[in-house]
């Protein structure tokens, strides 16, 4: 199966515009940026796909040892920076894939010009002075939580909602049908997310970045914001007027102007 | 429950007492009905800033209202893992849906127990399309929960069971493998002057087979070789084929007469399995003596399927045993020898029922001994490596229709250096 069909890939927006590809995080998939593309569509090429595991991808492709750990998933973004022979391209990542992008970075430096962080953390957990925000008691928990939401995901849907994308009928019927995903799948991602530690990674980040925090948001707080503000060199920490984790759905014209006046001042 | 509830007459045609009842009931303030109702409900900005929260939900949380409006925030209620769902997948989806129903939270409660909820939440959007703010309903869901607990954990024994069973039968199966392997010699010895080829297909990895082979020197210029098949499959066969192999070796090696041999065997089976767990087989045994430039064979048949000649001119034959009983059924069992020679290009074949008794075609009719002759006449002249391969395709092309084990044992002189096609194996 092509990478295309694999992380069922979507080119939007200007053909002749700088490219700015949009890597969703835990949780959901490429529809978290439905607010924000149509604005970045008007200048940009945007490219957005679903991780394996996610949204409408190729859930054969899934291998439970690749997607348990974060360079894996910073594969299908280099994958799929290779499937479209992108150069420079500006990379935006949100939540735990603003980390992902990291090592996307460090793996391909040619395809990747430049990051936009939505929203990162490095490290959830708190320890020895870092304050991520979070104990390994908690993640537990969140993990807890996932077992007891399927979020409209039975076996038997499964392959409606990921194979059948001409028969948009069939997935309606599901009453959360947006981020539907095996709770397998689900739980590998969450433990990957949250008990991932990517603090030194971020010393190897020398192209522009652009950081996007939120004034409120329970998972990556203003300390770990100005964390990674100050652990990449050179790099621009814009705070919305936004609370919680998803600026790109509370705030989405103020999300996109922030990506769009970064990525439109990048020299070509 | 009021009299005038549970009275059989409606509302609408009640006595005046009946309706001055609903009446009262029914001018229940809506605010009261609101703050009263039997779940809870709030209200908050679409920054999660709570706005209004009635008095069901406080009093399950063990709040004051000053405590809680304008001052928390929907997620201020939650557990840790429930704020990182809700930001992770309640919030966003929210967004997206205008709508989210029945997920379930865990709230704090003032006094420390947590109470597990479902809650349903709806984006109230302006004119104009903006969401304004977000109303939310909750619902205990604490006996719900304790039953899902119990499904998850049965759901989870279930699993691990099923993981157990899976890696039990693949030790089986590689227990099963190692068993039928020993049952099989482990490599055919290198007799000068002769060539052979053998191939052994089992139908299930999860039952030995029944099916069995050996070939050995008995000096520089007799050797021994015998193939058969044992009746059943699983452990008793497994057994009764080692016992039967080994039987037959320490014969052969005692003497080379195979009639002999498979009377020794006929006898041991007898004396082993008495009563009513009779086991018996059928077998070919035979001895190969080196005669000038070619080999004698002198077999004997146990009610085994003919075995068939491939000569160097092209022809090809059975060797008929017809009336050979099988061995270890009756005392004074008959058996049925059979003699040829093997000259430069001929080659022996022998093979189990599995391969005669494949179905094949539209009709699954048994694939036969005329089938089988024609195909290795096909063949002839061939060595046994050729013919082997050739019969190792046709086994595999058989498909679902070849459901037994099937043997292959062919013995073959090489051809002259200076002869046609079959030189090579």
């Amino acid at each position: 199966m092509s990478i295309h069909r694999r992380n069922n890939i979507r080119v939007t927006g200007r053909p002749a515009g700088r490219t700015v590809v949009l890597v969703h995080g835990f949780g959901c998939d490429q529809n978290m940026w439905r607010l924000v593309e149509p604005a970045l569509a008007q200048d940009f090429r945007v490219v957005l796909f679903d991780y394996v595991g996610a949204g409408r991808s190729d859930l054969s492709a899934w291998q439970e040892e690749r997607y348990s750990s974060l360079d894996g998933y910073a594969r299908d973004v280099v994958e799929v920076c290779e499937e479209l022979d992108l150069r420079d391209a500006v990379v935006v990542g949100h939540s735990v894939s603003a980390m992902t992008c990291v090592l996307a970075l460090r793996a391909a430096p040619d395809r990747i010009g430049s990051l936009v962080m939505v929203c990162p953390s490095p490290c959830y957990i708190d320890e020895d002075g870092y304050r991520g925000g979070f104990s390994a008691e908690d993640i537990d928990e969140l993990l807890e939580s996932l077992e007891s939401n399927y979020l409209g995901w039975s076996a038997a849907m499964a392959p409606v909602i990921m194979g059948n994308p001409d028969r948009p009928e069939l997935g309606e019927e599901l009453t959360n049908s947006f981020c539907a995903t095996d709770p397998d799948i689900a739980r590998v991602f969450a433990r990957t997310t949250f008990l991932s530690d990517s603090r030194k990674d971020l010393a190897h980040v020398t192209v522009p970045t652009l950081i996007l925090e939120c004034e409120q948001d329970v998972i990556a707080p203003p300390e770990v914001g100005a964390y990674v503000h100050a652990a990449i060199p050179g790099s621009e920490l814009v705070t919305l007027p936004a609370t919680g984790h998803c600026p790109q759905l509370s705030a989405p014209q103020a999300t996109a102007a922030a990506i769009r006046s970064f990525a439109s001042a990048l020299g070509r | 429950m009021s009299p005038a509830a549970g009275g059989s007459e409606g509302p609408g045609t009640g006595t005046p007492a009946v309706r001055a009842t609903f009446s009262a009931l029914l001018e229940d303030s809506v605010e009261d009905l609101y703050d009263s109702a039997p779940c809870g409900y709030l209200s908050t900005l679409m920054d999660g800033t709570i706005a209004k929260i009635n008095a069901t939900l406080l009093g399950w949380l063990g709040l004051t209202r000053d405590e809680v409006v304008g001052r928390m925030r929907f997620s201020d209620l939650l557990t840790v893992g429930g704020k990182l769902y809700h930001e992770t997948h309640f919030a966003p989806l929210l967004r997206m849906q205008g709508h989210l129903g029945g997920i379930a939270l865990e709230m704090k409660t003032a006094s420390g127990p947590r109470l597990p909820v479902l809650v349903t939440s709806t984006v109230k959007e302006s004119d104009d399309g903006e969401p304004l703010l977000i109303r939310t309903s909750v619902f205990d869901a604490t006996d719900r929960r304790a039953y899902e607990n119990q499904l998850l954990t049965a759901r989870r024994a279930a699993d691990e069971a099923r993981r157990q069973a899976e890696a039990d039968r693949e030790q089986l199966r590689e227990a099963l493998a190692v068993l039928q392997r020993s049952l099989l010699p482990a490599a055919l010895p290198d007799i000068p002057g002769v060539e052979i080829a053998c191939h052994y297909h089992t139908a299930s990895a999860l039952q030995v087979g029944g099916d069995f082979y050996d070939l050995f020197a008995l000096d520089d210029d007799r050797a021994v070789f015998f193939l058969g098949d044992v009746c059943g499959k699983g452990p008793q066969a497994a057994a009764l084929t080692s016992l039967t192999r080994h039987t037959l070796r320490a014969a052969a090696l005692h003497d080379s007469d195979p009639v002999a041999d498979l009377r020794m065997l006929n006898t041991v089976l007898l004396d082993r399995y008495t009563g009513d767990d009779p086991r018996y087989c059928t077998a070919v045994v035979g001895v190969l003596e080196r005669v000038g430039d070619g080999w004698e064979v002198r077999m004997a048949s146990g009610g085994h399927p003919p075995a068939l000649v491939l000569r160097a001119d092209g022809r090809a034959e059975y060797l008929p045993t017809r009336g050979g009983m099988l061995v270890g059924a009756v005392p004074e069992a008959h058996f049925v020898p059979v003699r040829t020679t093997l000259r430069p290009g001929d080659t022996l074949l022998l093979y189990t029922d599995g391969l005669t008794e494949a179905r094949t075609g539209p009709d699954r009719d048994l694939y036969g001994y005329e089938a089988l002759e024609s195909f290795v006449t096909g063949l002839a002249p061939s060595g046994p490596g050729r013919v082997v391969d050739a019969l190792t395709d046709l086994l595999r092309g058989f498909g679902d229709g070849l459901d037994d084990d099937t043997a292959l044992l062919a013995i073959g002189v090489p051809a002259r250096t200076d002869a046609g096609p079959g030189t090579t194996p």
